[in-house]
């Protein structure tokens, strides 16, 4: 008998050919804001899989409040006072927010009982939240607050939440921190899963670091330094990545008067967007996901073409022409979703090295493809980018996130681009992975590439870019030097163009 | 327990078996079936899978098997491509019968003239004729995104009405004491689709499905047409990426198997049936769905499904002649074929797992 709240012993769970959870073991206190770190497939989402009853360990045990705790599936756990909230939104966007939390329940009450309930939790806690908003209106925050609420209302005992701050503006982070915050006084334990190891540092009171599987360590953050916990997590050292100074290069990729309507349905339109791109600079743009990032990407790369002369390269219009035609300007993308959109799941890494390489790297002729050309580039980007797969016959989805980010990148990055724009490069990739993807596109800028990156990652973003600009529903930001924008001056133009918008429709 | 868990990576010996699997599972539950109606299971089988090779009238019935399986195979083929694309052209039927029409009608306005060109041109007319009855569904979904499927499986019955109407009235034979139906063609030198080798079945059409078969296969693994046609079926916005133009696929996909089906018609008419008449189509177009996926829409895999498929039909009236099976029952028979091959199909992306769910 022991007063922690969840007890965690020996557990180990193992898949055809590797070990998830390797004899793993601690503790977590009531109230205790704990954080779970590790690379990508060290074996976090499994763990946590394991306490919410979606994965059966093969053996070891859990003890909650002291009591055996073995939970055969989500439901039983949330019995138990184990709540969730996923990376990945499990929300319908044409239902509202009540009739999505209803859909949650075991026995729902009416809708305006329920409606009721919501607005009382998310008023306590300080997520605002309009019950019969539909969610395809929403936000990525307010979607996520809809999840929180979802699992509040069951009174857990335990909340994990995986990576919740990836769509947040640091704003929207403060709100989430303070609730998270009051949660924890009052008592409700919290399992944090994040990659951004200063919000760890000033969030958690306690973190278990895991790699390749196994405990590696634990230690308090607050008073352990990022660079430590990061090499902790890795195993080796890290190096940060260099950048030259030299930016005076000519324009490359200029954009005058964007407006693209969105494909879909809850898009956001592109509205007047401008920018410029020299030789050798990266353009960082910020902003939550869903405020147009994907529509400037397809708008760019040419999967959604527009008047030709919106878009210039090396004073070429280029606006009209197809994916394949802008390739052969130099034009190239690599698009935030890497299964389905950047690389086609079951295909293998050979024929997703043709998918978007058939231009630059002649592997075509007649139309006639030459595979053997295509599995060179392949094994190629697999070698300089330290792919980790079998081979390249490996079908695409049997890569984990982040070594198919370093396919997908890689793939781009080879085919020496004059112009590369990428979607949130890093988005789900380990530490040290992510250091090297930054420091490819960098390296791809000073020799004398324009790069724009798009992030959520407002510290990748001032990593790696010389100016930054914010998209915000549509529009994009003036673009300012990044050197000497603080935290608070990026967040006000995260969210400043919003409010003039807001400003505009009143007057 | 069963559970369903998925593969990394499709299984690739899964998407070998699973059709032998299929046609066992058939030959199991059509023998009950046969069983049930009051005949013998294993003779039944025996009859539609044994008999028409080796059996009694094997020399008749061996020949029939190309003349059946060549159609099949033809527009199977065509079919395929598209359906790799998910583009679903499910009225090969009406596409077959129009090939038909044009292909006779190219004859019947050159009669009684004999020259070397009219079989050519009845060729190159019928594949038209199919391909425009396939363009119509084509250019409505990239005009105005209607549903190909609708489209083209509604032009079936037009299809149909167009053929009556051409046998009554517009090809019907002047000589022919009134009665519906066109000249015969067998009749006609220049326009017959002879066999190649006398008595093995093999007309031009069997030839032409060959040259399919070989030229799909080559085409989807090696061309980069075939690339963005299993691209766009796997992953629309990966192929929207990679620069496919899906309007042209669609196109593209739609015309070639509609192509196809006109050209099978056309052999048909020309050869095995002889004359446009009202009941001139017998289905080759829809069950050459069927034989599509039995051949995982693999070229090489067609050819042996449209073999199979050709094999059930003439083993099915062989039944329907000597054990007295309805004609339905056969159709049920090539029907579970296709459910069983599609209900099977999940081993090749999921494996059974075996596993009690452990107590509360």
């Amino acid at each position: 008998m022991t007063d922690a709240l969840l007890k965690i012993s020996g557990l180990t769970k193992a898949y055809p050919g590797v070990v998830a959870n390797d004899n793993v073991s601690f503790e977590i206190q009531p109230g205790e804001v704990h954080a779970l770190l590790g690379e990508n497939g060290a074996g976090k989402s499994t763990l946590v899989k394991m306490i919410y009853g979606l994965v059966k360990p093969d053996s070891g045990q859990m003890h909650l409040h002291g009591a055996e705790f073995a939970p055969i599936n989500p439901s039983f756990a949330r019995q138990h006072g184990v709540a969730m909230v996923f990376q990945h939104f499990s929300l319908f966007d044409a239902l509202t927010v009540a009739e999505n939390i209803a859909l949650g329940m075991e026995n729902p009450p009416s809708q305006r009982d329920l409606a009721a309930r919501i607005k009382e939790v998310s008023e306590e806690y300080g997520l605002p939240l309009e019950p019969f908003h539909q969610v395809g209106d929403l936000s990525a925050g307010e979607r996520q607050r809809v999840e929180i609420i979802r699992c509040l209302l069951q009174n857990p005992k335990l909340l994990i939440m995986d990576e919740p701050t990836s769509v947040l503006t640091p704003q929207e982070v403060e709100i989430l921190f303070t609730t998270l915050r009051q949660l924890s006084q009052e008592g409700t334990a919290i399992l944090y899963i994040s990659h951004k190891l200063e919000e760890i540092r000033s969030l958690c009171d306690h973190a278990t670091i895991l790699r390749l599987g196994k405990n590696v360590g634990e230690c308090v953050p607050s008073e352990t330094s990022a660079r430590d916990m990061a090499e902790m997590m890795v195993g080796s050292t890290l190096h940060t990545p260099e950048r030259k100074a030299d930016k005076g290069g000519d324009v490359v990729l200029e954009i005058k008067d964007l407006s693209v309507a969105s494909p879909n349905q809850f898009g956001t339109s592109l509205k007047n967007v401008q920018m410029s791109v020299r030789a050798g600079e990266i353009l960082g743009i910020g902003g939550v996901a869903g405020n147009g990032q994907d529509e400037l990407l397809a708008a760019i790369s040419g999967e959604v073409p527009t008047n030709a002369e919106t878009i210039c390269v090396n004073g070429q219009s280029v606006g009209a022409l197809g994916p394949n035609a802008r390739r052969k300007l130099g034009i190239l993308a690599a698009p935030e979703e890497r299964l389905g959109h950047a690389a086609a799941p079951a295909m293998s890494l050979t024929e997703n090295a043709l998918l978007s390489g058939a231009i630059r790297k002649g592997l075509l002729s007649n139309g006639f493809i030459s595979w053997s050309g295509a599995r060179e580039f392949a094994a190629d980007i697999i070698e300089k980018f330290d792919v980790r797969t079998p081979g390249t016959e490996t079908a695409a989805r049997a890569l984990s996130g982040g070594n198919l980010q370093k396919f997908v990148i890689g793939r781009e990055i080879m085919q020496n681009p004059d112009v590369l724009i990428v979607n949130q490069p890093t988005w789900g990739v380990d530490a040290s992975a992510a250091a090297d993807i930054r420091q490819a596109l960098l390296d791809l800028a000073a020799g004398g590439a324009a790069v724009v990156v798009i992030s959520q990652d407002l510290d990748e973003l001032t990593e790696i870019s010389d100016r930054f600009a914010a998209l915000n529903e549509g529009r994009l930001s003036e673009s300012r030097e990044m050197a000497g924008l603080t935290v608070d001056q990026i967040g006000l133009m995260l969210g400043g163009a919003h409010d003039m918008e807001a400003a505009h429709a009143h007057a | 327990m069963l559970r369903l868990e998925r593969r990394p990576s499709p299984s690739k010996v899964w998407s070998y078996i699973t059709p032998l699997v299929a046609v066992v599972a058939t030959m199991i539950a059509g023998g009950l079936l046969f069983y049930v109606l009051g005949k013998n299971p294993i003779e039944a089988i025996r009859t539609i899978f044994w008999d028409p090779l080796f059996g009694e009238f094997a020399s008749y019935s061996r020949p029939q098997l190309l003349v059946k399986a060549g159609p099949l195979i033809l527009i199977a083929t065509g079919l395929a491509l598209g359906f790799k694309a998910g583009i679903w052209n499910i009225g090969a039927e009406g596409q077959y019968i129009v090939g038909a029409i044009c292909g006779a009608a190219v004859a019947l306005a050159f009669y009684p003239m004999e020259a070397w060109f009219i079989f050519p041109l009845m060729i190159i007319c019928g594949a038209l004729g199919g391909m425009a009855w396939a363009m119509i569904p084509a250019f409505l979904k990239v005009r105005f995104g209607t549903n190909e499927i609708l489209v083209s499986l509604m032009l079936v019955y037009v299809a149909e009405q167009l053929l009556a109407a051409m046998s009554l009235g517009l090809l019907k034979n002047p000589e022919g004491f009134g009665f519906p139906g066109s000249r015969n063609l067998q009749h006609y030198p220049s326009a017959f689709n002879a066999e190649v080798f006398a008595g093995t079945g093999m007309h031009w059409g069997v030839v032409a499905a060959l040259i399919a078969v070989i030229m799909a296969y080559i085409m989807l693994g090696r061309h980069v047409l075939g690339f963005q046609i299993r691209l766009t079926g796997e992953a629309p916005r990966a192929a929207g990426f990679a620069g496919v133009n899906t309007a042209r696929l669609v196109m593209i996909c739609l015309g070639l198997s509609g192509a196809l089906a006109g050209l099978a018609g056309m052999f048909e008419v020309a050869g095995p049936a002889g004359q446009v008449s009202i009941d001139f189509n017998v289905g080759y177009g829809f069950t050459a769905i069927i034989v599509a996926f039995l051949g995982r829409l693999n070229p090489l895999g067609i050819l042996l499904a449209g073999l199979l498929m050709a094999l059930t039909y003439i083993g099915g009236e062989l039944a329907q002649l000597t054990l007295g099976l309805p004609s339905a029952a056969i159709q049920v028979f090539q029907g579970m074929l296709l459910f069983f091959l599609l209900a099977v199909d999940m081993l090749t992306n999921f494996r059974i797992r075996f596993g009690k769910k452990e107590a509360v």
